[in-house]
């Protein structure tokens, strides 16, 4: 029952929403709402068992029942963390709209909130039609915030990113009716899919037809393209939903519908993918430092730090697995503050040229300071959130192979120099006549930047209770999978 | 069966409406009417029909599923009716006549038993049509249209024919049962007739349901058609042909699908690459709807190819979300000829500001039409992939999804333009009953996407 209100009260706000229309008032209701969704996940948090592998608060209707869909929604510790960092991360990005007065605001908030109704679907369905339903449904939405609120060349980009995610997802689509139709009663349960017994070829066809929607949405290296374009077109309130949430999709979808349903097609492919994992690490980390335009920056220092995400998955064992896990919400939070900083700094200075900014330090202490510590987590150094995950990524990577975790390990080094780069160029050295006039942030911007540096530092010094919510499911599926490829049945 | 004797009814009812000057009664009689007709159709739904009339026609649950969408669809059509033939002429009641003439032959063709109703189902319909197609008289388009039309329709129609006969030359008989029972007595020693006549049929139907290669027509006379009519050709006509043809494969020639499985898949293929291809390329909304409707046919030849006992439900739930969709794109289509009076991509610039609710319809219907899930495209695409699949014909259902991707390009041209191209617009005026049609069919849509139970295993 909780799933059900957890997945619709985000729909049902949005209805309420549109009917705003032009009033701005609609700004603090969407807040309110999105606050009642926090509350129902603090809720869901406290009555939760972490103990437990299982999948817990299961909802489980018949749906279309002539095709065996059922709509089956739970919680276990790998959707917890995902569902705690959408309810988290949404009233943040919500607040960080407030200075921004976007045209027809009904319809804006009704989107956002509708994209996190249908984000909350994907992270809890345990069928697999339902995940598709999801999956789709979250692109819609944030295909029309970008394509209507976006900047200059927002059509053109928007179309290429919805082909590329559309191509990705249809061939999912293709790859679970065929893992329907070859469970033994027709259904499309997850644990019918994990029960399966395929041979190596077939599931090195699923391992594939899965992973491309999986990495055109990270996104993996080569799949990569759509997303600077998208990222810098996007209304900051759109890149804060693709890079804080929604690129977490395809993580969580590699966790829970990749490598379980197709173990073997994985221990096949899974090096493969590893590999492109950490090439797309270094590209985007070299590509990051030559970028003058800060928002492009940001975009491909995102495709680094989720290269490296998906590298500590793709490794498959514990650690690189529960450094997936807590490296996701510090994903969220480091990239959405450093989303929000670059846009108070681009309303403020009209341009996105970080030559053309400098010294803004100065006249900005309280902004830089909040600045600095945001890179700091995004950085990973040690006592900010970033560390514990990268530290125990490259750990798991390192366990798998020390070469790929020598490589993969660049990305710290790397990505300090373009951050610190970025932040000497943006906030240090002289005062110039575009950045004099700069004003320091103020109310409902202090109290964004104020949240994300608390959390960046509290996960950083404390980062156990996130790691116990998962740590029982994590080790119950790398069992499972080790069984399976290893020819040991172990259930999970 | 009461459908059919009301439905001729009507018709005639109404052209003696129009000799009496009645003009105001015209729209509501008729609607009310097809209303009484859907009803007393389904009211004969039973799991157990027997032929009928010697055996020439069989009203069971498929005849009754396709003759409630077809009637359905037509109420929707009529409905967007109101002041558009009186545009073009002032002896409306004919045009009323007509479609429902027309209507009448659609329920023959999707409750023979025979293959001479088949034929004569077809006639009726097509008959009218051509009339249809060229009731702009003035219009070269429109006459373009009904003549091309006219040739193809009687040129299929005389292949058509002509695979009945070869048929009948092999098996003895023009019964569905009897020529199923011809072809199961030895699948293997059948004559060399029967496979031409087969081919022949195929051949013909195709060019009626407009698949590839024979679907030359089919851009050019949607088109020149009024669109309301090219509205009723692209939906009740398309789905009324597909019924016939799933009828006569599903009753008599299932056992020899070795022989015609390779001619399917390859219409299918060919339709598809042309039709959403070629559909990229258009500048007009109305001609890429036209070029939309050839992609679909070949998304529900699938239905065929992976043939079994449930094709048809596969069938009627892709029809009906076809045709929904359909119906809101060309009512809108026929709003803007009206007041802009141009149908090019760039005239929805801007319509989402002004419109917002024909503007929701649509993107909807597009959405649908696009097969983006939670709508009942979507469905659709997913039971015809679950089809094709299931009978383990990867490649085609690979090869269909990538022009699935292709079809978002021109389904989503209509959506950019009314929503991120902005422009200075008048707001166009939409009477009530187009308000009421779109509303409808867009809410139709999204329930077949949400909750499709009702309907997946109708039949």
């Amino acid at each position: 029952m909780e799933i059900l209100l957890l997945i619709f009260l985000p729909l049902a706000g949005a209805l309420i929403s549109s009917l705003f229309g032009e009033r701005q008032q609609v700004k603090t209701l969407a807040f309110i709402w999105s606050l009642l969704s926090l509350g129902l996940t603090a809720y869901l948090l406290s009555v939760f068992n972490p103990e437990s592998s299982a999948p817990q608060f299961v909802v489980d209707h018949s749906w279309l029942s002539y095709y065996g869909i059922r709509f089956k929604a739970g919680i276990d510790g790998i959707s917890m963390i995902v569902v705690l960092l959408t309810n988290g991360l949404m009233p943040l990005i919500i607040l960080s709209s407030f200075k921004h007065t976007y045209k027809r605001p009904g319809s804006f908030y009704a989107l956002i909130l509708l994209m996190q109704s249908a984000l909350l679907l994907v992270f809890t369905a345990l069928d697999a039609f339902l995940f598709y339903i999801g999956w789709e449904a979250s692109l819609i939405p944030i295909y029309f915030i970008c394509a209507i609120w976006g900047g200059e060349n927002r059509i053109k980009v928007n179309m290429k990113f919805f082909i590329y995610t559309f191509a990705g997802s249809l061939i999912m689509l293709l790859g679970i009716i065929y893992l329907h139709l070859q469970t033994p009663d027709k259904s499309y349960d997850l644990q019918a899919f994990y029960d399966l017994s395929l041979s190596t070829a077939e599931q090195g066809w699923i391992f594939w037809a899965f992973f491309l929607a999986f990495a055109v949405k990270m996104p993996v290296f080569p799949f990569h393209t759509w997303q600077p374009d998208t990222y810098t077109e996007a209304p900051t309130t759109g890149t804060m939903l693709l890079s804080g949430i929604m690129l977490k999709m395809g993580i969580y979808g590699a966790i829970r519908w990749l490598i379980p349903v197709a173990p073997l097609g994985f221990a096949e492919w899974g090096q493969f993918a590893l590999i492109l994992s950490i090439i797309g690490v270094v590209y985007a980390s070299i590509i990051a430092f030559t970028q003058k335009d800060v928002k492009r920056l940001v975009a491909y220092s995102s495709i680094a730090h989720v290269g490296l995400i998906a590298a500590g998955i793709f490794a498959w064992n514990t650690n690189g697995l529960q450094g997936a896990m807590i490296q996701m919400i510090n994903h969220g939070i480091n990239v959405f503050g450093m989303f929000f900083v670059l846009d108070i700094i681009i309303r403020r200075l009209h341009t996105r040229d970080s030559f053309e900014m400098g010294g803004i330090a100065k006249v900005a202490p309280q902004l830089a300071i909040a600045f600095l510590i945001i890179i700091l987590g995004s950085i990973a150094l040690p006592l900010t959130n970033g560390f514990i995950g990268e530290f125990l990524l490259l750990f798991g990577i390192y366990q798998y192979n020390i070469w790929a975790s020598l490589i993969a390990g660049l990305t710290i080094i790397l990505g300090a120099v373009y951050m610190l780069r970025l932040y000497q160029r943006v906030m240090l050295g002289p005062t110039n006549a575009l950045t004099l006039g700069f004003k320091d942030i103020d109310g409902t911007e202090k109290l964004v930047l104020g949240v994300v540096c608390a959390l960046i530092i509290i996960i950083g010094v404390y980062p156990n209770p996130i790691l116990h919510i998962s740590e029982a499911t994590v080790k119950a599926l790398v069992d499972m999978v080790d069984g399976k490829v290893h020819g040991i049945s172990t259930t999970f | 069966m009461s459908a059919l004797i009301t439905i001729t009814i009507l018709a005639l009812l109404l052209l003696y409406l129009g000799l009496f000057k009645a003009k105001k009664a015209l729209l509501p009689v008729a609607l009310i009417g097809l209303m009484v007709a859907l009803v007393l159709s389904l009211m004969e739904w039973n799991s157990n029909a027997a032929p009928i009339f010697s055996d020439m026609m069989l009203y069971d649950r498929f005849a009754i599923a396709f003759s409630g969408i077809t009637i359905f669809s037509t109420i929707l059509i009529i409905a967007l009716s109101k002041d558009y033939f009186e545009r073009i002429s002032s002896n409306v009641a004919e045009y009323y006549a007509l479609i429902l003439f027309s209507l009448a032959g659609i329920i023959l063709m999707v409750s023979y038993h025979n293959l001479s109703m088949l034929f004569i189902g077809i006639e009726i319909m097509s008959v009218s049509l051509y009339i249809l197609a060229g009731i702009k008289k003035r219009d070269f388009a429109s006459n373009e249209a009904a003549l091309k039309y006219f040739l193809m329709g009687a040129f299929s129609t005389g292949i058509l024919l002509f695979g009945v006969t070869l048929i009948y030359g092999a098996s003895g008989s023009f019964d569905l049962e009897g020529i199923k029972q011809y072809i199961l007595k030895d699948p293997t020693a059948v004559s060399p007739l029967l496979y031409t006549g087969i081919t022949l049929l195929i051949v013909g139907l195709s060019f009626k349901v407009g698949a590839a290669p024979f679907h030359f027509w089919v851009p050019d006379v949607y088109e020149g058609s009024p669109s309301l009519i090219a509205a009723y050709m692209s939906t009740v006509v398309k789905v009324a042909g597909f019924a016939a043809f799933l009828r006569l494969i599903m009753f008599s020639f299932a056992p020899l699908q070795d022989f015609w499985i390779p001619m399917i898949i390859g219409m299918s293929v060919l339709s598809l690459l042309i039709g959403n291809v070629t559909a990229v390329y258009q500048q007009h909304f109305k001609r890429m709807l036209a070029y939309s409707s050839i992609s679909h046919v070949g998304y529900m030849l699938f239905a065929i190819i992976a043939l079994n006992g449930s094709s048809d439900n596969a069938v009627f739930v892709y029809a009906a979300a076809y045709s929904v969709a359909t119906i809101i794109a060309f009512g809108v289509l026929i709003l803007l000829q009206g007041q802009v009076g141009n149908d090019s991509f760039d005239s929805f610039n801007g319509l989402a500001r002004k419109n917002p609710f024909i503007a929701l319809t649509l993107t909807i219907a597009m959405l649908s039409l696009a097969g983006i899930p939670l709508t009942a495209g979507f469905i659709g695409k997913f039971m015809m992939f679950s089809r094709a699949l299931s009978s383990y014909h990867i490649f085609l259902v690979v090869f269909a999804a990538l022009n699935a991707m292709v079809g978002i390009f021109y389904y989503f041209k209509v959506i950019v333009a009314m929503y991120f191209k902005e422009e200075d617009r008048k707001e166009l005026i939409v009477p009530i009953y187009f308000k009421l049609v779109l509303g409808f069919s867009a809410l139709v849509t999204i329930v077949l996407g949400v909750y499709p139970d009702f309907i997946a295993s109708l039949i």
